[in-house]
């Protein structure tokens, strides 16, 4: 069974539509990645998998419909937002009574295990944290619970680079184990690219690339032309072009590897130029990856 | 599980199974955790009671003297009253905290974003919104009767001790106060007051839950406008009789006042609790505070951040 599975999902605030008739589909033990401007669906897109919005059309998350069993659905499914809505008055003593009496499959030893490698301190309260202590901490009763999928919307926001290597760092290392699910949206492409299983753009509530990252490493090359080669090489049509340096590098889809060397440096792109080439051919937006 | 074909996944791997009454207790605790004011707020009005009554004791005994040369029902009047008036301030004080509370009860949670940790819990809407009505129609009530019990205990011990040192014999105290009494009609009072309330804490619920600001506002203002609708278009005022009769109504139905003026309970028979329940007021005003808070519940679904 996919553990997310949706069928012309729709969703409209007003006029402005946020999804306009999404088919997603998310197995079991991926990490996907949901990728897209400012504004292109993303949040509304995982708040309609976490039963906190409404919307038409047809998903399942776990077999559940989320807007109608949203508080079971949380059983088995965790959620970080960013940073900001861990209760500022809440001690961490507090939280962890409060999820251990509510919540079936937290395990209170885990999250104080976790905890016990931070130098929160039981007593705090969440507004004396730092930034970063609060993703910590909200980490640590994420990762004590035994659920089945985990949505991450922006969970990094704001962080330095430290505490946001550790993030994925132990969300691969402690948590993830094959039997989950994984979904995160995130600006910060470059971070998560050898941590996601799957990839997906998406803009103006549409999908507008889908792939697993094995398809995208057979798939797209990028290639830094030599000027000598460059009117061979945009002979191949390739899907994007920016100029590095005072040289062109070509971005191609499904091109001949050792075809494109004889250009020049021929390299895996990264997802944020990839995001740039695929959404460079609607309109030019800044990129998602602001860095 | 196997019978049941709609919840697929489920309950292989609980860690702790949670008794379906457990969440309701711990957002219970939740709320008392997050809005001290519910027992703080009552406790210093306690505070500001006991050290008034500690000043009232200089010259006590000569009072005391002077009291019980008079008839028994005006000496009763006046040894009861410091302990009478501690209660009905208590009643008051929380009537606020309660509506305070409400107020901001599913406010608070959207303005800070907690809404989106909370709602990443299994905890459902019904659970969360009852464990906020719960505070107003529940705690506060049993929360400013034992602080009242402790305030009458602590009068009544300065008093004694005052009338020993001065010669006045406390049984006349304890003989024109009957505390347990006393308290027994403070619970009634307690309940059968939460009871004819429950309509605007559930009012207030859903405006706190429903408003993006200025809760207060929006609570009077649509009470106002319809008011004064009223009074201009018929030149009659209904409206403003209910809502009154909403906030101070309960009393003739609750009690027996045997037509005096002074309103003083002195036995247990001025304790009407059947013609009370058999009041239409209280279970119109009932079943509007259900459907207030079934709203509630519903607008919690679709509310996030503001």
């Amino acid at each position: 069974m996919a553990c997310i599975e949706a069928h012309g999902l729709r969703k409209a605030f007003g006029t402005t539509i946020a999804l306009d008739g999404i088919d997603l589909r998310v197995e079991e033990g991926r990490i996907l990645g949901l990728i897209g401007p400012n504004g292109a669906g993303k949040t509304t897109a995982l708040n309609a998998i976490l039963g906190l919005t409404s919307y038409q059309g047809k998903l399942t998350v776990l077999g559940r419909d989320p807007w109608v069993a949203r508080d079971k659905l949380m059983r088995d499914v965790s959620f970080i937002a960013d940073v900001a809505v861990l209760p500022r008055w809440m001690r961490v003593s507090q939280m962890l009574d409060y999820v251990a009496g509510v919540h079936p499959r937290f395990d209170r030893a885990k999250a104080e295990g976790f905890l016990a490698k931070t130098t929160i301190k039981r007593a705090s309260k969440v507004r004396q944290l730092s930034k970063g202590m609060v993703v910590q901490l909200h980490l640590a009763l994420v990762m004590a619970i035994d659920a089945k999928l985990l949505v991450l919307d922006e969970p990094t926001l704001g962080l330095d680079i430290l505490y946001r290597k550790q993030f994925y760092d132990s969300l691969l290392n402690d948590y993830f184990d094959r039997s989950r699910t994984i979904v995160v949206t995130t600006h910060q492409v470059e971070e998560i690219q050898e941590v996601l299983t799957d990839l997906m753009f998406i803009d103006r509530g549409r999908i507008v690339l889908e792939c697993s990252m094995e398809e995208f490493d057979s798939r797209y090359l990028e290639v830094t032309v030599n000027p000598e080669h460059l009117a061979a090489a945009r002979a191949l049509k390739p899907m994007h072009e920016r100029p590095v340096f005072g040289r062109s590098v070509l971005l191609f889809d499904h091109a001949d590897r050792d075809q494109l060397a004889a250009f020049g440096e021929v390299r895996r792109p990264s997802i944020a130029d990839l995001f740039v080439a695929v959404m460079g051919k609607a309109d030019r937006r800044p990129m998602p990856n602001d860095e | 599980m196997t019978n049941d074909e709609h919840t697929p996944r489920e309950v292989p791997n609980e860690s702790h199974p949670i008794a379906p009454t457990r969440p309701l207790y711990w957002s219970v605790r939740r709320e008392l955790w997050e809005n001290r004011s519910i027992y703080i707020a009552p406790l210093i009005v306690a505070a500001v009671q006991v050290f008034g009554f500690a000043i009232s004791t200089i010259g006590l005994a000569e009072r005391r003297r002077a009291v019980l040369l008079l008839d028994p029902a005006k000496q009763r009047a006046a040894i009861e009253m410091p302990y009478d008036l501690a209660a009905m301030m208590m009643i008051f004080t929380v009537f606020i905290v309660g509506v305070f509370y409400c107020l901001d009860a599913l406010h608070g949670e959207r303005r800070d974003r907690s809404i989106l940790f909370w709602k990443s819990l299994p905890v459902s809407d019904l659970t969360t919104v009852l464990s906020k009505a719960i505070i107003p129609l529940v705690i506060l009530p049993a929360v400013s009767f034992a602080i009242v019990v402790c305030v009458h205990l602590i009068m009544l011990s300065m008093s004694s001790v005052n009338l020993i040192f001065h010669g006045v014999n406390p049984a006349t105290t304890w003989a024109h106060f009957p505390v347990f009494q006393n308290w027994l009609v403070l619970l009634y009072g307690l309940v059968a007051v939460a009871l004819w309330h429950a309509p605007i804490y559930g009012w207030l619920l859903l405006v706190s839950g429903w408003a993006r600001r200025a809760t207060f506002l929006w609570t009077v203002l649509p009470l106002l406008a319809i008011g004064i609708l009223e009074k201009i278009a018929f030149n009659t005022s209904y409206f403003a009789s209910v809502v009154k009769h909403r906030l101070m109504g309960f009393a003739p139905d609750a009690f027996d006042f045997q037509g005096r003026h002074d309103p003083t309970i002195d036995s247990l028979a001025q304790l009407t609790p059947g013609r009370y329940l058999s009041t239409p007021g209280l279970w119109i005003g009932l079943v509007v505070a259900a459907a207030f808070i079934a709203a509630t519940v519903r607008l919690r679904r679709y509310r996030g951040p503001i």
